[in-house]
């Protein structure tokens, strides 16, 4: 089991791991249960060059359709081949399984996120 | 905004986890665990619905038959009792107010089950078709009024008909999927049961006691499936959610939310209020054309879409089609539908991939002139083309 107070967050219901040059990038437990079931993911191609802020991806489900935005810039160096052949992934182990992308940072930079605290409590205010 | 509404099997919803959404006023179960898993089990085994938010009306009088004639397209003075029929509530121009399913419960006894957001609309149309329908003295002349049946309350303008909101009288549980009979057959506490299971046929009712009190079934649905609702006083709600459920658990079947709601419906060809089916939709459009009973002496309607000078038939107005597609990526409502050089067809009134089919399917409005099965169109999802297929509906139909 993740040790989620380990992670950071957006206030786009991301989740990001890792503190060297390499972070990894999913999306909450909490969005994966507003979306519903998720069948369907598109993921940037190794190698794009990621703008914090900017629209990444998209994650939908049978009801509506998420967008997954870049938590900081980098170059995408891997993407979940798993989740996108079975995007209940992302409902099932969002924390785990159900990774996204994984990202190079330039200086390991990465202001502006939330902790976990922060986040519990953005996602119950 | 009026506060949220909530129906009486709230407090089950809550215990299942359920989240909830908005649906015409009322806070109603979206999912409970799983909305593929749910809809999966209604196609499969069985789901149990609540749709309390629906709304009912009774129509009851010696000239509700010939009331309903007037006030709905179709033609419900036929119609035998112990029968149900789909049928819509037109405006003066023609348009779609709403489409509700008629019960005959008697002769002079009708039930109308209406959608929730539209209740409002629904109870306004019945009281002012009440005011314009003909009173009992202007149909049947003088010669009934000089009789000896000339009654004070012909004088008055008694129309014979009366129109009762009876909504928050009842709740509404549907049990959908092909185990459906399998597990309200075998539900403890529905008694004199006034015709057999097996025998209930679809687009009917059946009369029953649950607890001792009046239990309606009928044997209608929203899914695409065999399946029954059942109407039930509010207080008996809760009771008789628990009994179906205890007498589904061998069956497979799961309480369902609105999400699963939702993509059964539609792989099922139905619309929805709101979505498919609006004020300024007609019928025809609608593919519903049949719905309506042209040769009827008069109904609310009936001047615009018949009359002469502007026919409703060869209309350039865009139609209700299917769209099939390939991949995983669904077409959704709004989104514009267009052609190889990127010129507006039409646009999606409600898309999903289908969790049945596993491709996505649409139903969209499009310009007659590529509505015709087997047109190659596109889908402008949020920018790039998908490349669809005009198809037949329904997308999907239960093997029988």
């Amino acid at each position: 089991m993740t040790d989620l107070s380990a992670l950071k967050y957006t206030d786009e219901h991301e989740w990001i791991a890792g503190s060297g040059d390499t972070l990894t990038i999913g999306i909450t437990d909490y969005a994966a249960e507003k979306l519903g079931d998720v069948v369907f993911v598109e993921l940037p191609a190794v190698g794009t060059e990621l703008t914090a802020g900017a629209v990444v991806g998209e994650i939908e489900s049978t009801k509506s359709v998420g967008e997954l935005y870049a938590p900081v810039a980098g170059t995408v160096v891997e993407i979940n081949d798993a989740v996108v052949d079975d995007p209940s992934l992302v409902n099932a182990e969002p924390f785990e399984g159900g990774w996204l992308i994984k990202v190079s940072v330039a200086d390991g930079a990465i202001d502006g996120l939330l902790d976990r605290d922060a986040y519990v409590a953005l996602t119950e205010g | 905004m009026s506060d949220p509404r909530y129906t009486p099997l709230r407090e089950r919803h809550e215990a299942l986890g359920a989240s909830f959404t908005d649906f015409g006023g009322w806070q109603m179960p979206v999912r409970y665990t799983s909305d593929l898993a749910e809809h999966h089990a209604v196609r499969q085994a069985a789901g149990i619905f609540d749709i309390s938010h629906m709304a009912e009306f009774l129509v009851t009088g010696e000239s509700a038959a010939a009331f309903l004639d007037y006030a709905l397209a179709g033609r419900l003075s036929t119609m035998a009792v112990g029968k149900a029929k789909y049928s819509l509530i037109l405006s003066e121009s023609g348009g779609i107010v709403d489409d509700v399913i008629v019960y005959r419960l008697a002769e002079d006894r009708y039930l109308v089950i209406a959608n929730a957001g539209n209740r409002g609309f629904v109870d306004q149309a019945f009281a002012s078709r009440v005011r314009s329908f003909p009173s009992l003295i202007e149909r049947q002349g003088p010669a009934r009024a000089e009789g000896e049946e000339r009654s004070f309350a012909g004088f008055l303008g008694d129309r014979g008909v009366d129109v009762e909101d009876v909504s928050d009288t009842y709740a509404l549980i549907a049990v959908q999927g092909p185990a459906a009979e399998a597990i309200v057959s075998a539900t403890a506490g529905i008694t004199d049961l006034g015709t057999p299971w097996a025998d209930q046929k679809y687009y009917a009712w059946a009369d029953a006691f649950f607890l001792g009190e009046p239990l309606l079934i009928a044997r209608t649905g929203y899914t695409g499936e065999d399946g029954f609702e059942l109407l039930v006083r509010a207080e008996d709600a809760g009771a008789l959610w628990d009994a179906v459920v205890t007498a589904g658990a061998e069956h497979g079947l799961v309480p369902a939310g609105l999400a699963a709601r939702d993509t059964l419906r539609l792989e099922a060809g139905m619309p929805l209020y709101g979505h498919e089916l609006t004020r300024e939709t007609k019928p025809a459009q609608a593919g519903l054309g049949r719905v309506v009973v042209s040769d009827k002496e008069s109904f609310i309607g009936k001047d615009a879409l018949f009359s002469v000078p502007e026919p409703d038939e060869g209309s350039d107005a865009p139609v209700l089609v299917g769209l099939v597609a390939e991949g995983k990526r669904a077409g959704r409502a709004g989104y514009a539908v267009v052609d190889a050089d990127g010129t507006a067809l039409g646009e999606i009134t409600s898309g999903a991939l289908s969790p049945t089919l596993g491709h996505p399917i649409a139903m969209a409005y499009l310009d007659p002139s590529s509505a015709e099965e087997g047109t190659a169109v596109f889908l402008d999802v949020r920018g790039t083309k998908i490349p669809a297929t005009v198809t037949a509906l329904p997308f999907y139909r239960r093997t029988k």
